[in-house]
């Protein structure tokens, strides 16, 4: 490395941190700062402290919808954390064996991944058609809607888990497969034993991933629910609340300092998860290691 | 098994371990493995086979292949008529292919500059950058909006190449950092004792970090090209729609005519799919290698 100081370090780094600072960190600022504040009928903008905060938690008009989008989130993360990524590792054990056409299976499977949410939406909206043969609307009922999104955007996500899992296995050296056979030990007995104990660290990104990703989630739902989340609200999410929020939506105006409050929120529950993972698993993971 | 085949297998392919498996096991992998392969494929092979049936067709027998009483391209007619999918797949690929270079370009230099130089401010810099990795960028959505109004790029294609280059600018860094760092020194060295400036050496190196652009543009690609948020938050108007926008609102306007939705279906699949089969080598190395540090 070279030590002294140079006027090349700057053109190096300015495009980059200009980009990144203006675009990415500044608007994440001024988000929160209009957050903190309000605006009475078009009158000047003024400082309210948390008080957009309080309304959004309390408030009859907002706290309903938010308490309603916040539970429903949190159902869509316990989907993907139960279904996604146990499916992923199941796949990804298969595929590390090294089976023949490995290859082709690991495409086909992550294809959906590539796909647009808009095309998955409506290509499962389509197929889930109660003209098309189902018994029951699966999407239409406030009782099956939110889990079947949710199975939707797993469907299509579970490439990533499976990917990562298998990067995982692949690693582990073969002798610790052989000297398991020696001792006779059981496929599920080497998956608990050694395979398990060892992918442990990617299970921990895989797991802050999928928190990241569902609590950022928007897409999914906008594309096969609409932007309300129906029906009644049965699949409203934070990021579809944000939207409408912000946006506004058919009679609802928009309102940029409610809107920036749901994204403060959205901003606090993804920094907590990010924070417990850093601190939590790696340092456990460190403990393992020495 | 044969002990002889065991060592032969090994050395040929010396890096990957083997789970040596049992008939048993062989059968039940192969069969899970199809049956979630075919459960991958099942709603496009539906939607692309009945986009070219007649809407009675669709109805009665989906999962049957058009036949020629049944075969029509009414769908794509209506696509072609009332919607500029054209254009649509114009912009998608002019906001990708800009931002994927400006990330490359800004992000290579960056790297370079922590990689090579020690300074004051170098680990409290890489840290500031990294914080974009997890942090997503659409919860700065109103303020993004609000300089978008301020700098008059709202509604431009400028806009959304801004928002994707900051997006995918701080995981390419941590990338490129980790993998110049890990490139010999002598070259270098050398280089700068015949006297060449910082900007040749850089970019003397550039080719040789070839792998690790892979796989950054292989993982920024999928989420700018399939982006829905930004576009219809700063990009809607009819001249600006990326594909993915201009299908969705498409979709909305056209909900019951079915070959027109299939049609447009399949049309947006068409281009993913293919950036999928150029781009899966590097996707997947991208994913396994750069993922995990």
């Amino acid at each position: 490395m070279r030590k002294q100081f140079s006027p090349h370090l700057l053109v190096f780094l300015l495009p980059a941190v200009a980009i990144y600072s203006l675009f990415m960190i500044y608007p994440l600022f001024t988000s929160l700062w209009l957050s903190l504040n309000t605006q009475i009928n078009n009158g000047p903008e003024h400082f309210v402290g948390l008080a957009n905060y309080f309304r959004l938690f309390q408030a009859p008009e907002f706290s309903g919808p938010f308490w309603n989008a916040l539970w429903n989130n949190i159902k869509f993360f316990a989907i993907h954390m139960l279904v996604q990524n146990p499916v992923g590792l199941l796949l990804a054990v298969f595929l590390s064996k090294q089976l023949r056409g490995t290859e082709i299976y690991r495409t086909l499977i992550f294809t959906p991944t590539v796909l647009s949410v808009v095309i998955v939406g409506f290509a499962w909206r389509l197929i889930l058609n109660p003209q098309w043969g189902l018994h029951t609307t699966l999407l239409g009922l406030p009782s099956t809607a939110l889990t079947t999104v949710a199975l939707i955007s797993v469907w299509q996500n579970v490439g990533i888990p499976m990917m990562l899992f298998t990067a995982a296995l692949i690693r582990i050296p073969s002798e610790f497969y052989e000297a398991a056979r020696m001792d006779g030990a059981s496929a599920w007995k080497i998956f608990w034993n050694i395979q398990f104990p060892l992918i442990f660290p990617t299970l921990g990104i895989v797991s802050v991933l999928t928190f990241v990703g569902n609590f950022n989630a928007f897409d999914i739902v906008f594309a096969t629910q609409g932007a309300l989340g129906g029906p009644n609200f049965s699949t409203d999410i934070l990021g579809t609340l944000f939207y409408r929020t912000f946006e506004g939506y058919q009679l609802q105006l928009g309102d940029p300092y409610m809107g920036s409050t749901i994204a403060g929120v959205m901003l606090l529950i993804i920094l907590a998860g990010v924070i417990a993972y850093l601190l939590g698993w790696q340092r456990r993971i460190q403990d393992l290691q020495y | 098994m044969n002990p002889d085949i065991q060592v032969r297998k090994h050395k040929s392919q010396p890096k990957r371990s083997y789970a040596r498996f049992s008939w048993l096991e062989g059968a039940v992998g192969h069969s899970l493995l199809i049956c979630y392969s075919l459960l991958c494929l099942f709603p496009v092979l539906v939607v692309v086979l009945n986009s070219f049936k007649q809407p009675l067709a669709i109805f009665n027998a989906p999962f049957v292949p058009p036949t020629p009483d049944t075969f029509t391209l009414d769908g794509y007619k209506t696509l072609a008529e009332n919607a500029n999918f054209g254009l649509y797949t114009l912009n998608s690929l002019t906001v990708t292919l800009s931002s994927l270079g400006l990330i490359l370009l800004a992000g290579s230099a960056a790297a370079f500059a922590l990689s090579e130089y020690k300074f004051r401010f170098n680990t409290l810099l890489s840290l500031y950058l990294s914080v974009g990795i997890m942090v997503p960028i659409r919860l700065g959505t109103p303020g993004i909006l609000e300089l978008a109004k301020t700098l008059h790029i709202n509604n431009t294609l400028w806009a959304l190449i801004a928002v994707y280059t900051a997006q995918g600018l701080p995981l390419a860094i941590f990338i490129l950092t980790a993998f110049m760092r890990q490139l010999p020194k002598d070259l270098k060295e050398a280089a700068r004792l015949d006297g060449a400036s910082e900007y040749r050496i850089y970019l003397l190196i550039l080719p040789l970090i070839r792998p690790a652009i892979g796989a950054i543009l292989a993982i920024s690609l999928i989420p700018v090209w399939n982006d829905l948020w930004f576009p219809l938050i700063l990009a809607n108007g009819e001249h600006t729609k990326t594909l993915v926008l201009g299908a969705s609102m498409f979709l909305g306007q056209f909900v019951n005519d079915y070959n027109a939705v299939l049609a447009a279906l399949s049309l947006a699949i068409l281009p993913a799919v293919v950036l999928y089969i150029i781009f899966s080598k590097q996707l997947i190395r991208g994913l396994t290698d750069g993922a995990i540090k």
